[in-house]
C-alpha cells in the first residue's frame, strides 16, 4: 500500500512536471509579448512618452486630454458607426448565403468557391481595389451611376459618403468569412429534425425559425461577438483608402486610425496608450455584455 | 398538387440561384477590375466614358512596379515569415493545449482561464511596448521581429485544447501501460490524430499572418524587410497615384493565396469553420 501511494505520488509529480514544462514556451512568451506589454502600455497612457528619451509621469494628463478633444469624440462616434452599420449586414447577408448554400442545389461547390476569395485576400489589396473602384473621376462605380443617369459621388472625400463606403467594403470583406463559419454550423445540425418537421407539415419558414435559427444561436452569437470585436478595431480599410489629410478623414477615422496617427505619425505614444486603454475598456464591457445576453438566449440542446 | 409542389421547389430554386449568382458577381467584379485596370496604359484607365477592354494586353504596367519595388524580397519576407510562425505556432500551441486538456497540475485552471482573458484584449494595446522591446533587442526591422510576437496565440491553444478533450482518454491509458511517458503520449499516441485540427489552426494562423498590416508597417522600415501586405501601403504614393501600377502590385500581392485556396479549397474552408467551433 506504502508503496503504491508513493508510486502514484511520483507520478503525480512527473506529471505536473512535464504539464509546467508543456506550457512553458506560451507562457514564457504571453509574459513577455501580452502581460508584460499590458502593464507597459497601461504606464505610458501617464506617462508624455514620445519617440525618444525618457517618459515622465504625468497623471491623468492623456485621458483629460482625450477626453477634450474632439477629434477623439469623432473617432469613438465613427467606431461606433461601423460597428452599428456592418455587424447587422456582415451577419444578415452571410447567414442568407450559408443557408442558400447549404441547400444542395446545383452548383453550390462553383458558387461558394467564388464568393470566398475576399476572405483570403489581404486587406491591404482590397482597400486598393476599392480604392479604384470607388474613385470619384475615373472609377467603375462612378462610371456605371453616370451609365444609369444618376450623380456620381465623390465616396472616399465626401464627409456624408465615406463612413459608408468604408462600411461597404468591410461588409464585402467580412461576409465571405463568416458565411463558412455559419455553413460549417448549418451542417451540423441533423437532418432528422428537418424531417421531423416535415411530417409536421412546417413549411420552410417555420423551419427556419424554429429549428434553424435556434439551432445555430450559439454559431451566430459567437461569431457576432468576434465580428463586433473587429470591426471595432477597424484600421486597414481606412489607412488603404483614405489619406490622413483628406476631407473625409474626420468623417471616416476610426479609434485605431486615431491611435496610429498618434502613436506612430505624431509620435505621442503615451496619449496613444491611453487611446488603446479606451478601446481595451470598450470591447472588455461589451464582451461581458455579450456573455451575459448569451446565457440568457442561446439555446442549448441539453 | 403532387406536380404543382414539384413546380414551386424549382421556382424556388430559381430565386436561390440569382441571389448567390448575384453574390458570385459582387465578391469577383472587383478582382476582374483590378486584372483589367492592371493591363491598361495610364491614358486608358482615365479614358472617359470609361473602356472595359484594355486595347492591348501587355505587362508594362508589371515591370514597372516589379522593378521599382522590391517584390522578390515582399514574397520572401512573407512566406518566411508564415512559414516559420505556422510551425512554431503549432508546436507551442499544441503541447500548450495537450498539458491543458490531459496532465493535472497545480493552478492549471486558473492559468487556463488567464490565457484565455488575453483573447479579449484588443491587439493594440501591446503595440508600443513591443515596438520598444524590439528597438531594445535591436531586432526592429527584421523578419524576427514579424514572427516573434505571433508564436504565442492563445486562440489556437483554445481550439486545440477543444480537440484534444474529444480523443478517448483509453488512447492514453492503453499508451501508459506500454510505457509510454506523458510527452510520448502526446507526440506519439494523440498528435497524428490530431493532424486535421493542426492544418486547420495552420491555415488560420498562415492567413492572419498574411493579412496583417499594422504590425509589419510599425516595426519594420526599410523596403527590403517589408512583407506583401505592407509593401501595398507604399503603393499609393503621396502625389500622384497611376492605378494600373497600384493595379498590377495589387495582383502580384494577392495571387499567391488566391491559388493555394483553389489548390487546397477543402482545408481552407474547414480552416475557416474551426474558427467559429466554440466550446
Amino acid at each position: 500500500m506504502a508503496i503504491k501511494n508513493t508510486f502514484i505520488k511520483k507520478t503525480a509529480r512527473k506529471e505536473a512536471r512535464t504539464g509546467y514544462l508543456m506550457i512553458a514556451p506560451l507562457m514564457i512568451g504571453l509574459l513577455i509579448f501580452s502581460v508584460r506589454s499590458f502593464f507597459v502600455n497601461f504606464y505610458y497612457s501617464f506617462t508624455n512618452k514620445s519617440a525618444f528619451g525618457n517618459p515622465k509621469f504625468i497623471g491623468f494628463a492623456n485621458y483629460e486630454k482625450l477626453f477634450h478633444s474632439d477629434k477623439f469624440y469623432a473617432a469613438l462616434e465613427n467606431t461606433f458607426l461601423y460597428v452599428l452599420l456592418c455587424v447587422p449586414f456582415v451577419i444578415a447577408i452571410s447567414l442568407l448565403l450559408a443557408v442558400l448554400l447549404n441547400k444542395g442545389i446545383n452548383l453550390t461547390g462553383f458558387y461558394r468557391t467564388l464568393i470566398f476569395i475576399p476572405a483570403v485576400t489581404m486587406p491591404a489589396a482590397i482597400g486598393l481595389i476599392w480604392k479604384w473602384i470607388l474613385n470619384y473621376e475615373f472609377g467603375l462605380l462612378n462610371a456605371i451611376i453616370r451609365l444609369l443617369g444618376g450623380q456620381p459621388q465623390a465616396w472616399l472625400s465626401d464627409p456624408n459618403y465615406v463612413l459608408l463606403s468604408v462600411s461597404a467594403v468591410l461588409i464585402w470583406a467580412d461576409v465571405s468569412l463568416r458565411m463558412i463559419v455559419f455553413l460549417a454550423g448549418l451542417q451540423n445540425i441533423p437532418k432528422s429534425l428537418y424531417e421531423a418537421a416535415e411530417i409536421d407539415g412546417a413549411n420552410n419558414r417555420t423551419k427556419f425559425f424554429k429549428i434553424t435559427l435556434p439551432m445555430l444561436s450559439p454559431t451566430i452569437f459567437f461569431v457576432t461577438l468576434m465580428e463586433i470585436i473587429g470591426v471595432f478595431q477597424i484600421f486597414d480599410f481606412i489607412y488603404l483608402m483614405i489619406p490622413m489629410n483628406s476631407s473625409g478623414m474626420p468623417a471616416a477615422r476610426s479609434l485605431v486610425s486615431y491611435f496610429y496617427e498618434e502613436a506612430f505619425v505624431r509620435n505621442n505614444r503615451g496619449y496613444g496608450s491611453a487611446i488603446t486603454v479606451i478601446l481595451f475598456i470598450i470591447i472588455f464591457i461589451i464582451t461581458m455584455i455579450q456573455m451575459k445576453l448569451q446565457k440568457k438566449w442561446v439555446f442549448t440542446e441539453s | 398538387m403532387a406536380r404543382s409542389q414539384k413546380f414551386s421547389i424549382q421556382k424556388h430554386h430559381i430565386g436561390t440561384h440569382l441571389v448567390l449568382i448575384l453574390a458570385v458577381i459582387i465578391s469577383i467584379v472587383p478582382f476582374l477590375w483590378m486584372i483589367l485596370t492592371s493591363f491598361k496604359t495610364y491614358e486608358e484607365s482615365i479614358r472617359i466614358p470609361l473602356t472595359v477592354w484594355p486595347a492591348q494586353w501587355n505587362l508594362v504596367n508589371y515591370i514597372t512596379v516589379w522593378n521599382k519595388f522590391p517584390f522578390l524580397n515582399f514574397y520572401f519576407n512573407t512566406f518566411f515569415v508564415m512559414v516559420v510562425v505556422i510551425i512554431g505556432e503549432l508546436i507551442i500551441s499544441s503541447m500548450a493545449a495537450y498539458a491543458f486538456a490531459r496532465l493535472n497540475f497545480p493552478f492549471k485552471n486558473a492559468i487556463f482561464i488567464f490565457c484565455l482573458s488575453l483573447m479579449m484584449v484588443p491587439s493594440q494595446i501591446f503595440l508600443i511596448p513591443q515596438y520598444d522591446l524590439m528597438v531594445k533587442a535591436g531586432l526592429n526591422d527584421t523578419l524576427i521581429a514579424l514572427i516573434l510576437p505571433r508564436l504565442f496565440n492563445v486562440f489556437s491553444v483554445f481550439m486545440l485544447r477543444q480537440f484534444f478533450l474529444t480523443l478517448p482518454r483509453e488512447l492514453d491509458d492503453a499508451a501508459k501501460i506500454d510505457g509510454c511517458g506523458f510527452f510520448g503520449i502526446y507526440y506519439q499516441i494523440l498528435l497524428p490524430l490530431l493532424k486535421p485540427a493542426l492544418v486547420s489552426v495552420a491555415i488560420l494562423s498562415g492567413l492572419s499572418t498574411w493579412k496583417d498590416l499594422l504590425w509589419p508597417l510599425i516595426v519594420n522600415n526599410s523596403m527590403e524587410k517589408y512583407t506583401l501586405s505592407a509593401g501595398l501601403a507604399l503603393l499609393i504614393g503621396e502625389h500622384t497615384t497611376i492605378y494600373p501600377h497600384v493595379m498590377a502590385g495589387s495582383f502580384l500581392a494577392v495571387w499567391p493565396m488566391i491559388l493555394l485556396y483553389f489548390l487546397a479549397q477543402k482545408q481552407f474552408v474547414e480552416g475557416i469553420a474551426f474558427s467559429g467551433i466554440k466550446g
